[in-house]
C-alpha cells in the first residue's frame, strides 16, 4: 500500500477507473496536458489521449452541459470545475438539468456523472477561491453531494460515484489536498456513498464535520481529551446527500451533546440542516442545545481568512458550552 | 455581409428550380400528412386546455414545415435535443399520439409519469431527449452528445433545436463555441418564429440574421424559408450530411412565424399587430405545400379529406384511450429521483401515504396503480 496525499488519491482513482471502463472521460479547463491547476489529472492526457481527457473552452455551463450530453449518450463523464467558486455559471445545468433528467423523463434519461471540484478556505484564495457552497446543492433533489476528508475515502468514494447511476457533486477539500496523507490500496476498491465515518470514538460530545473541517474536529477532540479529559466522538459525514441519519442519531443519542462544524456562512448552511434533524428526532436524548461552529455571514475574506475559518479553539469553546449548559 | 434565404416553393406553390434530389411522391405525402397531424394535435390540445381537461398547451401553428422538414432530414439513429415547440419532430420520428396525449394529461400512462407540464415529451428509443422549460439548456447537452459520438466514432449525428429567443442565452453561445472547437457532428437548428413570447426578433439581436452568427464560431450557417418544407428539408439535409461525413457542425435558421400564442396562457393581441398575423397567415406552410402538391398533380380532394379525417380521428381515439387511465398514484412522486430511493425519501414517502389515510387529499391514482 502506498502513502498518498488526498490529491494523489484523486489522480490514482481517475487512472484506475479510466483503465477499468473506457466510457469514463474527463473534461474541464486545463485538465489535459497541464494536468489541472492542482495536478489532479496529471498523466491522464498522456495515458488516455485527448479523446478521453478533454481540455474544453473556458465555460463552466458548457463543461457541465456537455458532460450531461455525454452521460445521456452513455459515457461516464467526470467533469472538473477548477474551483467551486466558478461553478455558478453551471448552476442551471446542474440543478435544473443533470439533477432532474431521470425524474422528469420518467426514468428514461438518467444522467450519471461526477462533477469534481476543489472547495473551501484556508489556502489564502480570497472570495473566489475559497467558498464552501455545498448547501445550494444539498437543496437539490436528484443530486448527491459527497465530500471526503482522507486519501483512502477519496479514492474509494470517487470510484463509487463514477460507478454510480446518479449525478454527484464531489467536493474535494483543497486545504488538505497535500497536507493530509494516508495509506491507499493500489488498484480497484470502493467506499459506499451514504455511510458516515467515525474517525474518533468518544462518549461525552459528538462533533459533526465533513471535508477539511473533519481535521479541525479531530484536532479539537484531541485537545479536549489531553487538556481537559473530555471524550469527544468525531463524525465525518462523507456524504451530505444521502445523509447517514441512523449513524448520526445513534451517536447523538449516546452523547446527548452536539457541536456541528461547517466552514460555510452560518445562515442556511448544512450545519443548520444537521441541527434541525437532531432537534426533530433526538431532542429527548439531548442534554444541551446544539452549538454550530461555522463561517460568518460575510463574503469570504482574503486577509482575515484566519479569523473567518472555524478552528480548534472555537470548537473547544463550543465543547465547553455544550458540556456546561 | 448579407444572408440569402433558401426557398424551394414560393408562397403560391410554384417552384424555384427543382428540389434536388427529386423526392419520392410517398415522402412528399408523408410530409403533408405529418404537418396536418401536428395541426390536428394542436386543435385538440388547445381545445382540451380551454375546456379545462389539461392544464396547459404549447401550440405549433405555422411551424409545422419547420419541424417536419428538419426531422425528415435525419436518420433513425440520429438524436434530437428538442424544444417544447417541436412535436412535429416527435411525430415524424414515430412517437405514438396516445403517448403524447397521455403526457398532455400527465396521467399514469405518461412516459414522464405526470412530472412535467404538457409538451415536454421524452422518447428514449427515438433519441428524442427529455425537454426542459428553461431556454437553450439543451444546446450544450446536444453538443456533449455530439462529442461522445465523435469519441465513439459511430455514424449518428445530433440535431440541437432552439428558437430565436434561445439564441440570446449564454448556453447558445457556449454550445456553438464548443462545437466549432471540437468539430462535432451536430446541426444547430433555429426556428426563428420572430417572437420570444412578446419580444420581437429585433429585441433579441442586432444581427441581420441569426444564421450569420455561425460564421463567428467557425462553421457554416444558412437561412431557409421555414414555411417551405422542401427548403427546410434541403437545408437541414445538407447540414446533416456534412456532420455525418466528418465535416463538423452547421447552423440552419428556418425563418417562420408562430401563428398562435406562445402558450395557452399567452395573448398575442397584447403585443403583436393583427396585420402582421394576417400577412403570415397567407404564408401558412400547410397551404403552401398543398398548392405545391396540387401543381405536382399529387394532391386530390379525396387525399385532403382522408388526411384530415385520419389525423383528427387518430387524435380523438388517442384522447379516448388516454382518458381510461388517471393520474399517477401519489407514491410515484418519490420514485426515480435517484436510481435507488434513499432512506430519507422512503421515510417521506411513508409519511405522505400515512397522511393520505386521513382522506384530506385524495390519492386519485389508487384506482390506477402504475
Amino acid at each position: 500500500m502506498a502513502t498518498l496525499t488526498l490529491l494523489q488519491a484523486v489522480n490514482d482513482c481517475l487512472k484506475t477507473e479510466m483503465r477499468r471502463d473506457a466510457n469514463v472521460v474527463v473534461l474541464g479547463e486545463d485538465v489535459g496536458k497541464n494536468g489541472g491547476v492542482f495536478r489532479a489529472t496529471e498523466g491522464l492526457h498522456a495515458e488516455f489521449g485527448a479523446d478521453r481527457v478533454i481540455d474544453t473552452p473556458l465555460a463552466e455551463s458548457g463543461i457541465i452541459g456537455a458532460a450531461i450530453g455525454m452521460a445521456l449518450y452513455g459515457l461516464r463523464p467526470v467533469p472538473e470545475i477548477q474551483f467551486m467558486d466558478f461553478i455558478y455559471p453551471a448552476f442551471d445545468q446542474i440543478v435544473s438539468e443533470a439533477a432532474k433528467l431521470r425524474y422528469r423523463s420518467g426514468g428514461q434519461f438518467p444522467c450519471p456523472m461526477v462533477i469534481r471540484t476543489p472547495y473551501g478556505g484556508g489556502i489564502k484564495g480570497g472570495h473566489y477561491h475559497s467558498q464552501s457552497s455545498e448547501a445550494y446543492f444539498c437543496h437539490t433533489p436528484g443530486l448527491q453531494v459527497v465530500i471526503p476528508s482522507t486519501p483512502y475515502d477519496t479514492k474509494g468514494l470517487l470510484a463509487s460515484c463514477i460507478r454510480g447511476e446518479d449525478p454527484v457533486l464531489f467536493l474535494e477539500p483543497k486545504r488538505v489536498y497535500r497536507s493530509v496523507k494516508g495509506e491507499v490500496p493500489e488498484g480497484e476498491y470502493t467506499v459506499p456513498v451514504g455511510k458516515l465515518a467515525i474517525p474518533r470514538a468518544g462518549t461525552q460530545v459528538t462533533i459533526v464535520a465533513w471535508g477539511s473541517m473533519t481535521h479541525i474536529a479531530l484536532e479539537a477532540a484531541e485537545k479536549a481529551q489531553t487538556e481537559k479529559g473530555i471524550s469527544c466522538e468525531v463524525l465525518d459525514l462523507r456524504s451530505l446527500v444521502p445523509l447517514d441519519k441512523p449513524a448520526l442519531l445513534e451517536s447523538v443519542r449516546k452523547t446527548g451533546r452536539v457541536v456541528v462544524i461547517g466552514e460555510a456562512p452560518r445562515t442556511g448552511g448544512y450545519a443548520g440542516e444537521i441541527s434541525a434533524i437532531i432537534a426533530e428526532e433526538a431532542i429527548d436524548s439531548m442534554e444541551a442545545p446544539i452549538v454550530r461552529v461555522t463561517g460568518f455571514d460575510t463574503p469570504f475574506p482574503y486577509t482575515l481568512e484566519h479569523a473567518y475559518m472555524p478552528n480548534a479553539g472555537r470548537v473547544l469553546k463550543a465543547i465547553d458550552t455544550v458540556l456546561n449548559f | 455581409m448579407t444572408t440569402e434565404m433558401l426557398q424551394v416553393i414560393r408562397t403560391d406553390g410554384t417552384v424555384h428550380g427543382k428540389p434536388e434530389p427529386p423526392l419520392p411522391e410517398e415522402l412528399l405525402r408523408r410530409f403533408y400528412r405529418t404537418m396536418i397531424q401536428v395541426r390536428a394535435l394542436d386543435e385538440k390540445g388547445m381545445l382540451l386546455q380551454r375546456t379545462g381537461r389539461i392544464g396547459f398547451y404549447v401550440p405549433s401553428g405555422g411551424q409545422e414545415a419547420a419541424q417536419v422538414g428538419a426531422a425528415a432530414a435525419l436518420e433513425a439513429q440520429d438524436w434530437i435535443f428538442p424544444t417544447y415547440r417541436d412535436p412535429g419532430m416527435a411525430i415524424w420520428k414515430g412517437a405514438s399520439l396516445t403517448e403524447m396525449i397521455a403526457h398532455e394529461f400527465g396521467f399514469a400512462t405518461d412516459r414522464c409519469k405526470g412530472r412535467q407540464m404538457p409538451n415536454h415529451y421524452a422518447f428514449k428509443e427515438l433519441k428524442y431527449v427529455s425537454i426542459s422549460s428553461p431556454i437553450a439548456t439543451q444546446l450544450p447537452q446536444a453538443e456533449g452528445c455530439a462529442m461522445a459520438i465523435k469519441i465513439k466514432g459511430t455514424n449518428e449525428i445530433v440535431l440541437g433545436c432552439m428558437g430565436d429567443g434561445g439564441t440570446s442565452e449564454g448556453d447558445f453561445h457556449v454550445a456553438m463555441n464548443f462545437a466549432g472547437v471540437f468539430k462535432s457532428p451536430i446541426v444547430f437548428y433555429c426556428q426563428n418564429n420572430q417572437w420570444a413570447i412578446s419580444v420581437p426578433l429585433k429585441g433579441q439581436t442586432a444581427s441581420e440574421s441569426i444564421a450569420i452568427k455561425a460564421k463567428a464560431y467557425g462553421f457554416p450557417g444558412i437561412q431557409c424559408d421555414g414555411n417551405d418544407v422542401l427548403a427546410v428539408y434541403k437545408a437541414v439535409k445538407e447540414a446533416v450530411d456534412r456532420a455525418r461525413s466528418g465535416g463538423g457542425p452547421s447552423f440552419v435558421e428556418a425563418l417562420t412565424y408562430r401563428m398562435g400564442p406562445h402558450s395557452s396562457s399567452d395573448d398575442p393581441k397584447r403585443y403583436r399587430p393583427a396585420a402582421e398575423e394576417e400577412e403570415w397567415r397567407r404564408k401558412d406552410p400547410i397551404d403552401r405545400f398543398r398548392k405545391y402538391l396540387q401543381k405536382q398533380g399529387i394532391w386530390t380532394e379525396a387525399f385532403e379529406k382522408e388526411t384530415w379525417d385520419k389525423a383528427r380521428e387518430a387524435v380523438n381515439e388517442a384522447v379516448k384511450e388516454v382518458e381510461k387511465a388517471g393520474p399517477p398514484a401519489v407514491h410515484t412522486m418519490f420514485e426515480e429521483v435517484y436510481k435507488e430511493m434513499p432512506a430519507e425519501l422512503a421515510e417521506q414517502q411513508r409519511g405522505l401515504i400515512e397522511y393520505l389515510k386521513t382522506g384530506e387529499i385524495k390519492d386519485s391514482g389508487e384506482a390506477f396503480p402504475l
